[in-house]
């Protein structure tokens, strides 16, 4: 279990050891979605907006 | 293998692959679209010595350009480009399953409101507007009266960017409260379930009920024919039950299997990877041949 601190709210984040870059995960404390930008350690940024034309 | 993941977004289902890849001690490179430039004579995205390269971008213009120009660099992709190229698009989707002879719900599309107002009378009430483009169910309309379709052909007119432009009218399908989603490499069933929910929009994104489902023979060679109808590859092949038969919606390139996996016996990425591995070892035969 690795620690991270959410980009948002400054919440402190537990990860998950198969964390990825690319990966998206949701802050528990603001709801905010985050990007993992780095994994050693571990970086998070506010996650890009969804637009109209993403996912299948 | 030497593998390359294109991707702007590592979801689930993208997570499963890599950990099936890993496991069986493949050479995974994971390329950012969002970092890279594709060139003319080349990219800045380390494909040069990539076996075959996995096409997991999210957004359908990433997807759309970026497997065009690495195919340009002589490195296999899945999905291809002309794959990606006609289930990105509704209408295009529409009339490969058409032409291919799969049942596909009546479709028509226009250009005005005027125009997009006769269709859906013509239809009669209730049918359903969709964006061509566009995912996960969002800004569907299933239009009750003719009140609603004056309303929502204004909205569309007034705020839509100009793919809101192009009215994509259907058929509303009476359908058992559920459709079928098969997952399917090269039009080869990996697993399917169905989606089911109160609600006429029944994707698993939406918050539908899934369950395996068992294919007969009939949606065995309906998912064929319509994975063949846009060239094959790694794909979602939407079914809906009608009555004693079926009907093709749509068949999607850039495919969500983490559902699929949970609610089926069968081991999907693992069943991918397997079809990767053939991929891979499709383009080392035809080197050696070269
Ligand atoms: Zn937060």
């Amino acid at each position: 279990m690795t620690e991270a601190e959410c980009a948002e709210c400054g919440a402190t984040l537990d990860l998950a050891d198969d964390l990825e870059t690319g990966e998206i995960i949701d802050c528990g404390t603001c709801g905010a979605e985050l990007e993992v930008i780095d994994v050693n350690p571990p970086v998070l940024d506010r996650a890009p907006e969804l637009e109209e034309d993403w996912g299948e | 293998m030497q593998i390359g993941l294109l991707y702007s977004r590592i979801r689930k289902d993208e997570k499963l692959l890599l950990s099936e890849l890993r496991e069986r001690g493949h050479d995974v490179t994971k390329i950012d679209v969002r970092k890279h430039q594709f060139g003319l004579d080349g990219t800045t995205a380390p494909v040069d010595d990539l076996d075959v390269v996995v096409d997991r971008c999210l957004a359908t213009s990433r997807s759309l350009y970026a497997t065009r120009f690495i195919e340009s660099y002589g490195v296999p992709v899945v999905n291809s480009p002309e794959t990606a190229e006609i289930c990105a698009d509704k209408a295009k989707n529409s009339l490969a399953l058409a032409e291919a002879g799969v049942p596909t719900p009546e479709t028509k599309v226009a250009f005005t409101k005027e125009s997009a107002m006769e269709a859906i009378e013509a239809f009669g009430y209730p049918c359903v507007l969709k964006p061509v483009v566009g995912s996960w169910g969002r800004l569907m309309a299933k239009i009750d009266s003719r009140s609603a379709a004056e309303a929502i052909l204004e909205h569309k007119a007034t705020l839509g960017h100009y793919e809101h432009k192009v009215f994509y009218v259907q058929e509303f399908v009476e359908k058992p409260g559920r459709d079928i989603r098969v997952l399917a490499t090269d039009g080869e069933p990996v697993a399917a379930m169905t989606r089911s929910s109160e609600h006429w929009l029944t994707n698993a994104a939406k918050g539908g009920e899934t369950e395996a489902f068992e294919l007969d023979d009939e949606a065995l060679e309906l998912v064929e024919k319509a994975s063949d109808a846009v060239g094959g590859g790694l794909l979602g092949v939407d079914l809906m039950e009608t009555g004693d038969s079926y009907t093709v919606h749509e068949v999607n390139h850039t495919v969500e299997f983490k559902a699929l996996n949970g609610t089926t016996d069968v081991d999907v990425p693992a069943t991918v990877v397997d079809w990767l591995e053939s991929k891979a070892a499709e383009k080392t035969a035809a080197e050696a041949l070269a």
